[in-house]
């Protein structure tokens, strides 16, 4: 499963973290997650909720997400727009000149100790 | 009496990707100086991967040293599918049920193969469009394989893999009569994804359009080599 490998690499990330500022347990660990960003949340605590049985620095601890909103710029009228509403077409110019400015972020925020 | 907890924070603002982006572009540049050119190839499962490498590792195992590395499943049916059918190199590497393959896997797999033996490796990636879009291989360039059947709307929804990938392949031609697929509809949604990415429509069953594919990979590793 998609979200479980994901965990893996947060956990990995956390422990290098907490080494580094010498943390002996972490009760939380935020998560900015892009709305296009193909993770589904609920899936990904559940995961977490599993595998920190397993890692004494994380027992108990929780995750916690942030959404990050999606938004798409338009290269041809400079304009930007929410991009679950309206897809890869601008809805002030229609044209399909189209980037993703965020929404794909899935990153760690901070840890709390 | 209440107690208030003291909560530290602190901030990392990290993507979870980066070590693995750092990873890869360390491989990448290894294998530049090796002069070994890596295809990472991916698909939804049955698209037709090994059948294709198949094929295609035939009309080319004369003219380039040939490896490839299955992990597609976690068993080795593919891996003995490609030594039987061509008589190249292919070992299996083991995900673990993993969906999908990052830098380090992937290092690890061209550690088992015979050193120096090879021009060209090919790895079968993971079968899923999402997880292996987000993860670079550290492969020198990305392709993947969409079967007729799938539908020409593939790229529409999954955005993120056909924007990471080079070339486009288009497998199973010979059934496009019986289902509404639409090429040049779906040309046109791969360009919207990535402008520059080649699109080349095969049938892996009769071996239609692979000297194309053949041709691009040839281009590709000479220019690498150079
Ligand atoms: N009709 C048709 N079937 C194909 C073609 N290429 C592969 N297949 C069939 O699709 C199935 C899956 O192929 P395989 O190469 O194992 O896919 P993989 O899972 O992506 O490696 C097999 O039954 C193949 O015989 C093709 O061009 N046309
Ligand atoms: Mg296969
Ligand atoms: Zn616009």
């Amino acid at each position: 499963m998609h979200e479980l490998g994901i965990v893996f690499y947060i956990i990995k990330d956390v422990k290098t973290a907490a080494l580094e500022h010498d943390v002996q347990h972490v009760n939380a660990v935020v998560m900015n997650i892009g709305e296009v960003s193909t993770i589904v949340p609920d899936y990904l605590t559940d995961c977490w909720r599993w595998a920190v049985t397993k890692e004494p620095l994380l027992e108990g601890s929780e995750l916690l997400i942030n959404i990050i909103p999606a938004v798409t710029h338009c290269d041809a009228c400079g304009r930007e727009y929410e991009t679950v509403r309206y897809g890869k077409k601008c809805p002030h110019c229609g044209s399909d000149q189209t980037w993703l400015l965020k929404g794909n972020e899935v990153e760690i925020k901070e840890i709390q100790v | 009496m209440t107690k208030i907890e003291e909560v530290k924070v602190i901030e990392i603002k990290k993507s979870i990707f980066a070590d693995n982006n750092k990873d890869a572009d360390a491989l990448r540049g290894e294998l530049k100086d090796r002069g070994v050119f890596l295809l990472n190839l991916m698909s939804s499962p049955g698209s037709g991967k090994t059948t294709t490498l198949i094929r295609t590792i035939n009309l080319l195992k004369d003219r380039l040293r040939i490896a490839v590395m299955e992990a597609d499943i976690d068993s080795d049916v593919d891996a003995v599918k490609i030594k039987e059918g061509t008589g190249v190199e292919s070992i299996q590497l083991h995900t673990g049920g993993m969906c999908h393959l990052d830098a380090e896997m992937t290092r690890q797999g061209l550690d088992n193969l015979a050193p120096g033996a090879a021009d060209l490796v090919i790895l079968e990636n993971v079968g899923n469009l999402v997880c292996p879009a987000e993860f670079d291989t550290g492969a020198v360039k990305n392709a993947m394989i969409l079967s007729v059947p799938e539908g020409h709307d593939k790229p529409l929804k999954y955005p993120l893999m056909f924007s990471v990938c080079d070339l486009v392949l288009i497998n199973k031609i010979d059934v496009m009569p019986y289902f509404d697929f639409d090429l040049d509809k779906c040309r046109e949604y791969v360009h919207m994804r990535n402008p520059k990415a080649s699109v080349i429509p095969i049938c892996a069953r009769t071996g239609e359009g692979v000297e194309a594919f053949a041709q691009w990979l040839l281009q590709e590793v000479e220019h690498w080599k150079n």
